[in-house]
């Protein structure tokens, strides 16, 4: 009766994954999808606690020591997600990723000790085994892309042969993964050396990966934890655990995808392609960008923009570094109320995720209608009086259309320079994220506004008010 | 051969929940606005949470004290793989919301 119900529980979760993750692909019932999910996943935990027959009398205090665990996590991992800044979702949700990672690599360690011993069939073996090396690498990967968008870690390591070293290194990992599989009697202990393989694979994996393109891979690594859940629901045949994991494997798969085909490059290209060694190369040919930079005063800003009929913002990372989303509303205000029409250009990739500048934008109230897609807004360029670039870089860069040798060369951009005017706010001459140098700064319609984006725009709204 | 196609055999159903799963996913998510690209990662990242029902089970199944540590760790972490997930979601949908 008890294991009956349990299967009726996990049924019911399964059911609520797959409705509540369809449900979070439209804006408007997305996040009832998620409190829907969150309640499928509340069931099962609570069903698998009460209602779980491990065979053998469970003490008090092992239930004592489960409700004191998800206490723990429950107060840490809730005070981390409502306290961290929105600047700081994509580092969090790469971080809870990791855990995630880890929690089906320890599943894997502690089941591995018994299996050996009790001699498990060799489908139960391939289950651990893949578990605890795919959630191994999640974890470790998890961590260094946290740690490359947190700004701890800032260069793309990369050796020479670096792909061939993983590719033998993954060989490896594979080969004594599959030595557990068919040697007859294998040492407990190797199991820790394949544990710390896995988790260095991890960071190889992730290490040669440059800082704009860690979304695609915290999407990738999230997909891979899906499948170490997996890889535990075939090890418990638990329904619940197969469904959630394999979903979010296949869902996060073409996720990865879909936001590569937003920036314009194959997955091999992010994974295994050289893209800080040809930024190098990129910035000194930057040399041959010809022009000078030019200057703009905050009231000669104020001016232009005050007399525009239309004005496109085009927010980028730095917007969001410099937590200017309340300033730039408070601008795109002022310039409504003098006539001015408004609208943000909103790339794909703005900002370290896809939709991160939707939802920085949505926080300070900027109205849903006013950002705009680039496919739409790209051909309104042209009758725009003056585009103000906060803090964007790469995105605006019109080498990607110009020159094949760009490392950026053939990702859509925002075609800003067919407006009359373009100020471009930034904090110094250095070079986007992607390291590489932008002609357009160098363009006779450009002016550069040199400054914090919170603090220039601070500026720029209290000169429009003299105004 | 024959071990194959027994094997095969065997664990049809698996093999169906496996197969239906994938396309189930693949279905979900296309045609989904780049927009909803973080939060929808998000989200699926609190839903593969649901391992922390495996870990769950290794602490009431185990008689080992190492396992016991080693699971009360997984339990933590698990949890605050699907709590932060849900949380975390939850706030960038709620901005979402307010729009209108």
């Amino acid at each position: 009766m008890k294991s009956s119900l349990l299967e009726i529980i996990y049924l019911l979760a399964s059911v609520t994954f797959i409705i509540g993750l369809k449900m979070m692909g439209n804006a408007k019932t997305a996040r009832n999808g998620n409190l829907i999910g969150a309640v499928g996943m509340t069931l099962a935990i609570l069903g698998t606690i009460f209602l779980y027959d491990g065979g053998h009398q469970v003490s008090t205090t092992t239930f004592v020591l489960i409700f004191g665990a998800i206490a723990i996590g429950t107060v840490i991992g809730w005070l981390t997600a409502v306290k961290v800044q929105m600047t700081k979702m994509p580092e969090l949700v790469s971080l809870f990723n990791g855990m995630g990672g880890a929690c089906a690599a320890l599943i894997g360690l502690i089941e591995y000790p018994h299996a050996a011993e009790t001699g498990m069939g060799m489908g139960g073996m391939l289950c651990i085994i893949l578990g605890l090396i795919i959630g191994s690498v999640s974890f470790s990967g998890s961590i260094i892309a946290f740690m490359k968008l947190n700004g701890t870690l800032k260069k793309a390591i990369r050796l020479t042969a670096y792909n061939m070293i993983n590719n033998v290194f993954l060989l490896a990992l594979f080969a004594f993964g599959a030595y557990f599989l068919m040697a007859a009697s294998v040492p407990v202990a190797a199991i820790y050396v394949l544990l710390l393989m896995s988790l260095l694979y991890g960071v190889l994996f992730t290490i040669p990966i440059g800082g704009a393109d860690m979304p695609v891979v915290i999407s990738l690594l999230n997909s891979f934890t899906g499948l170490a859940a997996a890889t535990g629901g075939f090890l418990y045949d638990n329904q619940a655990m197969q469904t959630g994991g394999i979903l979010v494997g296949s869902a996060g798969t073409l996720l990865t995808l879909a936001m590569c085909k937003a920036m314009n490059r194959p997955l091999s290209n992010v994974i295994f392609g050289a893209f800080g060694e040809s930024a190098k190369s990129g910035s000194g040919s930057g040399s041959s960008i010809e022009g000078s930079i030019k200057d703009i005063s905050i009231s000669d800003s104020a001016i232009l923009m005050n007399y525009a009929k239309k004005v496109i913002i085009v927010p980028g990372y730095g917007l969001a570094v410099a937590q200017a989303q309340h300033v730039i509303k408070e601008l795109e205000n002022l310039l409504e109320e003098r006539g001015v029409t408004v609208k943000y250009a909103i790339h794909p990739v703005a900002g370290r995720m896809p939709g991160h500048m939707n939802v920085l934008l949505a926080e300070s109230n900027v109205a849903y209608d006013k950002l705009v897609e680039m496919e739409d807004i790209n051909p309104e360029f042209a009758q725009t009086d003056v585009v103000l670039v906060v803090g964007a870089n790469d995105v605006v860069n019109p080498a990607a259309k110009t020159d094949p040798s760009s490392p950026i060369f053939g990702m859509p951009i925002l075609d800003v320079e067919n407006a009359q005017h373009i100020i471009v706010n930034k904090r110094s001459m250095n070079a986007g994220y992607a390291g590489i140098e932008n002609e357009l700064f160098y363009n006779p319609k450009t002016s550069m506004l040199f400054g914090d984006a919170k603090d220039a725009l601070s500026k720029l709204v209290t000169e429009l008010k003299t105004l | 051969m024959e071990q194959i196609i027994t094997a095969i055999a065997e664990h049809r159903q698996l093999l169906y929940i496996i197969i239906l799963s994938i396309f189930v996913g693949v279905e979900v998510i296309g045609n989904v606005p780049t927009v909803l690209h973080t939060p929808l990662m998000s989200g699926a990242n609190a839903i593969h949470g649901v391992v922390i029902v495996g870990a769950i089970i290794v602490m009431l199944k185990t008689e080992s004290s190492l396992g016991m540590v080693l699971g009360f760790l997984a339990v933590i972490l698990g949890t605050l793989n699907v709590v932060g997930g849900f949380v975390v979601t939850d706030r960038m949908l709620e901005m979402f919301k307010k729009k209108k």
